[in-house]
Parts: structure tokens; sequence; C-alpha cells
């Protein structure tokens, strides 16, 4: 079923499908590629009643198409913090984040919504669907989004194609209308998947994506990842705490309070 | 697209919102139910009010007299021009009305109107209050065989029929009994009208068939000759049937006609076993009265006149009822000797209608200006001059419940503020969950925008539909209240309406939606802006 579902990806795919395809074909030569993200020196500080915590202080951090990359840390060693500032979900105090070529940490809000929109998928520890809505809506939610309700009306089917198409890759086509809480914790964060799949980013920020499942769970919600990454050519940056999961990455960053302390490339 | 969704789900999951709209619903109700009312009541009165007052008078204060009414009616047709609809002169003098009840007088102040039955229905509502069906057509002062409306029982020509028969019988019994000295021992025992003939009334030569002279048994020595008399030697006998006699027949004659206002001649009153409310007629149309009024010319004197009631006048405004009589203006200028020097009778007051249209004060200036109030001691004034100080009053109360019933609904509107604040705090984490897909603050706050518009929508649209169907069942309504509470909410003895008037404007019932949701929509700014502002992250970590 997943091999059909895929099939029809490709067919459906669009000019981004093939440099998918050539990443996937030259997968050592990309990694010589320019980053799709990067950040250069950034500094965030957080105001905690009168008290001015540090997180972030002065990290460097790049990932380059096609690439899986895990960031590990312990609890507030900051490296939710980092997935937050490329997901343009905040703004560094000091430094600077590029989108490809693009600086995107001193964009206007509206422009930052855009890319998040468009250009980043997230997925959360805790899920984050919407209570109200079904899988199927939770999943076109960013569509409905980025396009106007005149203009999702009449893109209706073709959106709900894709996300149903989405949600079958995933393995939860016999789960289309049911709320997020008849689903289980493993079926929410395949949702958050097809979710963060729908806008077709060029980038998935997965927060401690299985921080919250059982390890079999997890395994399996890893395992999907790596088949998107090696499959579908997605690019992702995975924060974990767990050394294991952070393991099957291609590379690791590891945060270490606020600072990076080492870089070690696994695919190399 | 978001946005709509989100609102409508919410709208439908949150119940507690739609409690907090209930105030919104009720207000609306309330205040469509009082606008409708209040509206009505406003136009029923309007209506009777301009109804009996006509557009404009031009009037001489207190008893003074407007001499040469035809020449002043034609200076106001030449001033009015094409506004003019219709013109009337009447007179108006406060009298005092004298009925007997049971044997026994009773005195009424009253304002007897003469009219010329001709104009006077043109200027004013008259003729549809009137009782008798044909008078309701044309009124003409005249004693009808029948035709009166059905609560006042046989009326008219049988009823002074067959009272005067009755009267002439017992008479003759009684004469059998006593002799021929009762009816002068006992004269509480004759008709009100030939009692009151005792009065040295000597009116000017009025014209046939009405006589104001007694008939015969009045006269003690016509009586007492009848009752020596043997039967068929009756010396007058050709007399009385002659065509134009001079004596006067209660059974087939009328004094000048009079039309009473109901309440003159109507008492109602809860029967104490029973609790149903009942009408005591003081008289019905067919009886004589007795008017004093004061003459024209300086210094007037008293004069006084019988007069037959011929019907009544009921326009349910109990100002009115209760104080108006009306009689023929010429009867009434010949009672008082209101003559001027040429002749031509005198007027107290001429009134005006209007074309529909036009406008009343425009009109009532040309008016002064064509008599200056410092040459002429007359006083124009429209009809809303007259009613000022009570249509005032109730311009003033419709306001001010307007007012009240709109902080309601401002009160409801701080319960919504509240409600949607809550919603906002549990909402916090799905409200980061949208930013971090992309959601512009923009869209977020009109999520709950809409929301809040919604939430008005629904209150004021259920509103809208209480209200109406409040109004369209109100009299049933204020039945169940009655039986519930053993209380009638519009006592009969007091208000004339059985039904309570309600009219309902399009335009007020859109202005109070468009009011209740436009306050729904200012409570949900501040929730809404406050959701706007969330930061992404700071409301993602929310539990």
């Amino acid at each position: 079923m997943n091999k059909t579902a895929l099939a029809s990806q490709e067919s459906t795919g669009k000019g981004r499908r093939q440099s998918v395809a050539y990443a996937r074909g030259n997968l050592l030569t990309a990694k010589s590629k320019a980053p799709i993200i990067r950040a250069v020196d950034v500094y965030k500080t957080y105001q905690k009643g009168r008290l001015k915590v540090p997180v972030l202080r002065g990290v460097d951090f790049q990932v380059e198409q096609g690439e899986f990359s895990a960031i590990i840390g312990q609890s507030g060693s900051g490296k939710s913090t980092l997935l937050h500032l490329l997901g343009t979900l905040d703004v560094p105090d000091q430094g600077e984040v590029f989108f490809g070529e693009e600086r995107i940490d001193n964009l206007k809000a509206i422009k930052r919504d855009r890319i998040r929109n468009q250009e980043v998928g997230m997925i959360f520890q805790f899920y984050h669907l919407l209570p109200e809505l079904t899988t199927l809506e939770n999943v076109l939610t960013p569509k409905m989004i980025s396009t106007g309700a005149f203009r999702y009306l009449l893109n209706r089917r073709q959106y709900i194609e894709r996300a149903r198409m989405l949600l079958e890759l995933v393995g939860l086509g016999h789960r289309l209308n049911h709320k997020p809480r008849e689903l289980s914790g493993g079926e929410m964060q395949r949702t958050a998947i097809a979710r963060a799949l729908i806008s077709d980013p060029t980038l998935l920020l997965a927060d401690e994506p299985t921080g919250n499942l059982d390890s079999q769970t997890g395994k399996d919600i890893m395992d999907l990842l790596q088949r998107l990454n090696r499959d579908e050519g997605v690019t992702i940056v995975m924060v974990t705490h767990d050394n294991e999961i952070a393991s099957q990455a291609d590379s690791v960053v590891r945060l270490v309070e606020g600072r990076v302390q080492k870089s070690r490339n696994q695919a190399a | 697209m978001y946005k709509l969704m989100l609102a409508w789900r919410y709208l439908r999951t949150r119940y507690i919102a739609l409690a907090s709209i209930v105030s919104v619903t009720l207000g609306v109700a309330t205040l469509v139910v009082v606008n409708s009312v209040m509206s009505g009541f406003t136009h029923e009165m309007h209506k009777r009010l301009h109804g009996i007052l006509s557009d404009m008078e031009l009037m001489s204060p207190g008893l003074g007299e407007i001499y040469e009414p035809r020449a002043h009616i034609e200076e106001i047709r030449r001033a009015l021009d094409e506004d003019l609809e219709a013109l009337s002169a009447v007179v108006r003098v406060p009298a005092l009305l004298h009925q007997t009840v049971n044997g026994r007088m009773i005195t009424q102040q009253i304002i007897l109107m003469g009219i010329d039955d001709q104009t006077y229905s043109h200027v004013s509502d008259f003729t549809p209050y009137l009782l008798n069906e044909q008078n309701r057509k044309q009124p003409d002062f005249q004693l009808k065989k029948g035709g009166y409306d059905g609560r006042l029982g046989e009326v008219g020509w049988p009823y002074r029929t067959q009272k005067a028969e009755f009267e002439r019988e017992q008479r003759r019994l009684l004469e059998e009994a006593y002799g021929s000295k009762v009816t002068q021992a006992q004269p509480e025992v004759k008709a009100e009208g030939q009692k009151e003939s005792e009065f040295a009334f000597v009116p000017i030569p009025v014209s046939p068939p009405v006589l104001s002279t007694d008939d015969e048994s009045g006269n003690p020595q016509q009586a007492a000759g009848d009752s020596v008399m043997p039967q068929g030697a009756d010396p007058f006998k050709a007399v009385r049937e002659s065509e134009h006699t001079q004596i006067f027949d209660p059974a087939t004659q009328q004094h000048p006609g009079i039309i009473l206002g109901m309440a003159l001649a109507n008492r109602k009153f809860r029967d104490p076993e029973t609790g149903d409310v009942r009408d005591v007629y003081i008289n019905v149309p067919g009886d004589d009265i007795q008017i004093t009024l004061p003459t024209g010319g300086s210094p007037p004197r008293p004069t006084f006149a019988l007069c037959t009631v011929v019907d009544f006048y009921e326009s349910k405004m109990h100002e009115y009822d209760s104080t108006l009589a009306f009689m023929p203006l010429s009867e009434l200028q010949k009672i008082r000797q209101m003559f001027g020097p040429d002749g031509e009778g005198t007027v107290s007051s001429i009134q005006i209608k209007l074309k529909p249209g036009a406008d009343l004060e425009a009109a009532k200036e040309k008016l002064v200006a064509m008599f200056p109030p410092d040459i002429y001691p007359y006083q124009i004034q429209t009809w809303k001059d007259v009613q000022r100080p009570l249509l005032a009053a109730v311009q003033l109360e419709i306001t001010i419940l307007n007012i009240l019933l709109f902080l309601i609904i401002a009160v409801a509107g701080f319960g919504i503020l509240a409600t949607f604040f809550m919603i906002v705090v549990e909402k916090t984490k799905d409200i980061g969950i949208l930013k971090a897909l992309g959601a512009p603050s923009r869209g977020v706050m009109s999520i709950f925008l809409s929301y809040g518009l919604s939430l008005g929508f629904v209150g004021a649209g259920a509103g809208i539909v209480l209200g109406l169907l409040f109004v369209s069942n109100i009299n049933e309504i204020a039945g169940l209240v009655e039986r519930l509470t053993g209380r009638e909410v519009f006592d009969p003895t007091i208000y004339y309406f059985s039904e309570i008037p309600t009219i309902i404007d399009p335009f007020t019932v859109v202005w109070i939606a468009v009011g209740a949701m436009a306050i729904a929509v200012l409570a949900s700014v501040l929730p809404a802006r406050h959701a706007a502002k969330l930061h992404p992250v700071e409301a993602l970590r929310y539990e």
C-alpha cells in the first residue's frame, strides 16, 4: 500500500521532486552543496521574572539538503530553542539565520509566517493537533492557512486527495475522520507528520518526536522519518535527548549549556 | 478558511459561550417586544389624539367668538391654498350635563361641541367612533330606529316609544288611583324630559319637528282637562292629530339631538361575584337629557336646553370619551344666541385639515402671518401643540427604555468578554499550533472576531425570533399571565383596548440586531487581540 502511495506521490510530484531524485542519486555529493538552513552565531536569552536566562550562547549550525540531522542535549541545553529559531517560530537576540541564501531572522512577521507555512514542516513531542478537527482536517490545516477560503473551496478535492495520500503514506488511511482524542499517541504523531508534509516543505523540524511514545511506537516513528529522508529526500532536523534515537541520524550536534560541544558526521 | 472552520467548530462545541449570549438573546427579545408594544401604543395614541383634534385649528380662546366665520374660512383657504384638504367651523363651549338616574339628577362637566355634520367628519375622525351604523356613514343627529351597537341592547326609537307609552300608562294608573292631582303631587314619576320642563326655558324658535315645548300631559291644566273629559269628547283631539301640531309627543318626537361621549353615559364595574366587567348605562340613545351652558355675548348668562341622546361617541381615549358631547352647530348657535351684528352665526374655532404630506409647521406659520397674534385674539395651534406634554412624555419614555435595554445588552457584552478570555486562555495551545503552522496574527485575531460575530448573530437572531414570537402572541401571553396570576394585565375598566396594540418596525428590528452584533464583536476585540499577540513558542509550551 505504501509503495502504491509513494508511486502516486511520485507521479503527482512537481519540479521539486526532480531535485529530490537528484539529491537521492547524489547522496554523497549532496553533502557538499550549500546548506539548506544555517544559523550563524545565534544568541538567545529568556527573561524569567527579573532573571535573564541565557539559552543559546553563540551557536553555529547548518544542515544540507537531504540530510537527517539530530540535535542532542540535556534539558535546558537550548536544543528546542535552536529548533524554534530555525523554524522562524522565534527570533535570535543576536546572530543570523539563513534559509538557503535568504536571511530569515529579520524578516517581517508576515513573511516568516509564510516560510513557516510553506517551506518548513514541524513535528512536536506533544503532537499539537487541533482537538476540534478530524485527522483529515488537521492535515489540511496548513493548506487552509495558506489559501483563501474561496480558492480553498475551489481546489478542495485536490487538497483532500493529497491529504488522504499522505495519511496513507504514514499508515493512517483508515483514520481519516477520527478526532485526535480517539487516536493513540503514535497515530497522533503520524497525523502530525502528515500535516507537516502537506505543504511539500523543504525542511522538516522534529522536536522530540518520540519523546512521548513507548519504545516500539517511537521506533516506528523513527522508521517513518528515516524512510521519508531516504525515499522522499526530505531534509530533517530532529531534536532529542536520547543518544540511541540520535544515532539513527546522519549527523549529530550536541548542545551543552547553549554551546555546540561536538559535531560528528555519522555518514562520513 | 481555517478561520471560518474553527470559529464554526468553536461555536458548535463551546456551549458555555452560547450560555453567555443568552443575555444578548433576552436583551434583544426584550428590545423587540418593548419597541413593538411602545410603537403600537404610540401609534394608537397618535391616531386617537390626532383623529379627534384635526391637524390644526384657529381658535378663539375661552368663550371668545370668531365673527364672520365664512370670511375667515375664505382667508384661510387663500392662505393655505393647495395644502388645504378641508375646513370646518365648530363651537366649543364648556357646559353642564344633567342626567337623571333612578329619579335623581346627576350633573357632569362637559365640553359641548357644536359641529357641522356635513364638514366636520372631513377634518377629524368623528364618524368612525360613533356607535350607530347609519351615523358612521353620515351623522345627522336624528334618533334612529335601529343599527346601534349590540352592547347597548334595543335602543333608539323603539326604546323611546316604549318608554313614553310606559310612562303615560303609569301616569294614567296613578291618576285613576289618586285623582287628577297626582301629576302635580308626584312629579318624579314623569320622564326626565317632562320634569325638566319646569325650568323656565324659552328657547328661540327651533325648526320642526324638534320642539322644545312640553307635551300635553306635562301641562297641568291640560292633564286635568284630559282626565275629566269623557272618552271620545277630547277637544284637543283634532289638534293632536293635525300634522302641524305644536304639542310634543315623546313617543314620536325628539329634542335636538346630542351625541354623548361614551364614558359620560357608561359606567364599567366589576361584578363582585363573577369578576366579569359589566357595563351600566346611565343613558341610552332615546333618553332625554338637559344641559346648562353659557350664552354667547358678554357677560355670558346661563341657559338651558333639552336634548335627546341620539348616539354615543367612543374614541377609546378616556380623556375625550368622558368630556365631549356633540350637537349640531346651528342648534348650539341658536341656544347660545351666537350671532354677529350681521346675523351670521359665530363660531369659536375653525378646524383645518391639511393634505397628506403637507408641512404642519409651515402651514401654521402661514396662518400666524395672516392672523398676527398682536392684532387678532386668536390662538393657532396644531394637534401636536395641543398634546405636546403627553407626546413628549411618551417619547422620553421610549428613549429611556431603549437606553436601559441596550445597557442590558452591554452587560451581556461584558459577559462575552469574560467568556472569550476564558476561551482564549483555554485555546492558548491551539493558537500556538496555528501560529506554528504559519497562521498570521491577523488570522488568529479574525478567528475570534468572527467567533464573536457569529455568537452575536446567533444571539441576536434567536432574540429577534423570540421577540417576534412574543409580539405576535402577546395577547395570548397576557391571557396566560392573567390565568396564572389571577390578575388582569390590562384592566378593561381602566384601559379601553382589549388587545395590546403592537407595531413591528423592520428598521428598528434591524437596528437592534446590528447593535447587538456590534456589541458582541466589540466584546471579542480584546480577547482576540490578546490571542493574536500570543508568542507561538510560549503558547505551545502552555499546558
